[in-house]
């Protein structure tokens, strides 16, 4: 066994445990954690393949911003978790029926189908002597640009989205009103009166 | 470009982290948020497939469309919390039985 292939083997058993407790652990934030620690193991492996820019851009993209707002959410709902994993059993057998057909389905694919390992049918070779980064950079600005400029306008529409859907105006919140304290002015707020002695106002 | 590690453990490592997140979907069938962790882990099996046949086939159109599913995924993650954040503010509950107020 070569070193690479324990490395693969290593962070291959490491993610699809973190998988599997994403989806049995009883705490979410625990699951976040889960998350996090399987999109660290699998940006490793897309490393080991050579794909550094995807690999770390899934760091950066997945860690820094999706496990974020997921662990975000779940500590901000305050959501009763125990209550929320009754019936947890009564899907089991379903659901391990459904995972158990998909798996042996992609498997029997992947036994079956002849992948072409020739470049020559490839259009998008990757070219020598320069780094990914930069050979998906060439890739991206030129072939792909209308597609990346897509992705923007996608992500803009989350963007509008998110909080369009979150925002509220709560009435009982005090807000800084910039026009009105531009507007007020002395007189309307302020009144000189003399005060006589002993009399008060 | 010769790798030392065979494609079909990539395609199969894939194949289960993605049977991994269809199991998750059944098996929180009450928690959004769990669900929600499942889909990302059904996109990041995709992404893995993607990349592993744009390294060993030599061609970079598969990890250009990676980072596009990156894009989906992200945009997806924050539409969809934001959505459970609402949910919860409106009805004190992320539990997906409770969310029937569309049925006829």
């Amino acid at each position: 066994m070569t070193a690479a292939l324990f490395v693969f083997y290593l962070l291959a058993f490491v993610t699809v445990a973190a998988a599997v407790m994403v989806i049995a652990a009883r705490n979410p934030v625990h699951a976040v954690l889960f998350l996090i620690l399987a999109f660290f193991n699998s940006a490793g492996l897309l490393i080991l393949v050579g794909a550094e820019l995807v690999g770390m851009l899934l760091i950066v993209v997945y860690v820094g911003a999706v496990a974020v707002l997921f662990l975000f959410v779940v500590m901000m709902l305050d959501i009763n978790f125990v209550q929320l994993r009754e019936g947890f059993l009564q899907y089991l057998p379903v659901g391990a029926l459904v995972g158990l057909v998909l798996l042996v389905e992609l498997i029997m694919v992947l036994g079956t189908r002849v992948v072409p390992t020739t470049a020559a049918a490839m259009p998008r070779a990757a070219p020598e002597g320069v780094t990914n980064a930069e050979a998906l950079g060439r890739l991206l600005y030129t072939d792909y640009f209308y597609l990346f400029q897509a992705a923007g306008v996608v992500l803009l529409v989350a963007i509008v989205g998110a909080i369009t859907l979150t925002l509220r105006h709560r009435p009982d919140a005090r807000r800084q009103d910039i026009a009105a304290q531009v507007r007020r002015r002395p007189q309307d707020t302020l009144e000189v009166r003399k005060v006589r002695p002993r009399s008060g106002i | 470009m010769s790798f030392p590690i065979p494609l079909s453990h990539y395609l199969v490592l894939a194949a289960v982290l993605f049977t991994i997140g269809v199991f998750g979907i059944f098996l929180n069938r009450k928690n959004v948020i769990v669900i929600l962790m499942s889909i990302e882990l059904l996109l990041l099996a995709v992404n893995v497939n993607f990349v592993a046949f744009s390294a060993y086939l030599g061609d970079l159109a598969g990890q250009v469309f990676a980072l596009f599913v990156l894009t989906v995924a992200a945009a997806e993650a924050a539409i969809g919390l934001a959505i459970v954040v609402v949910y919860f503010r409106n009805r004190g509950s992320i539990e997906v039985e409770d969310i029937n107020l569309m049925r006829g």
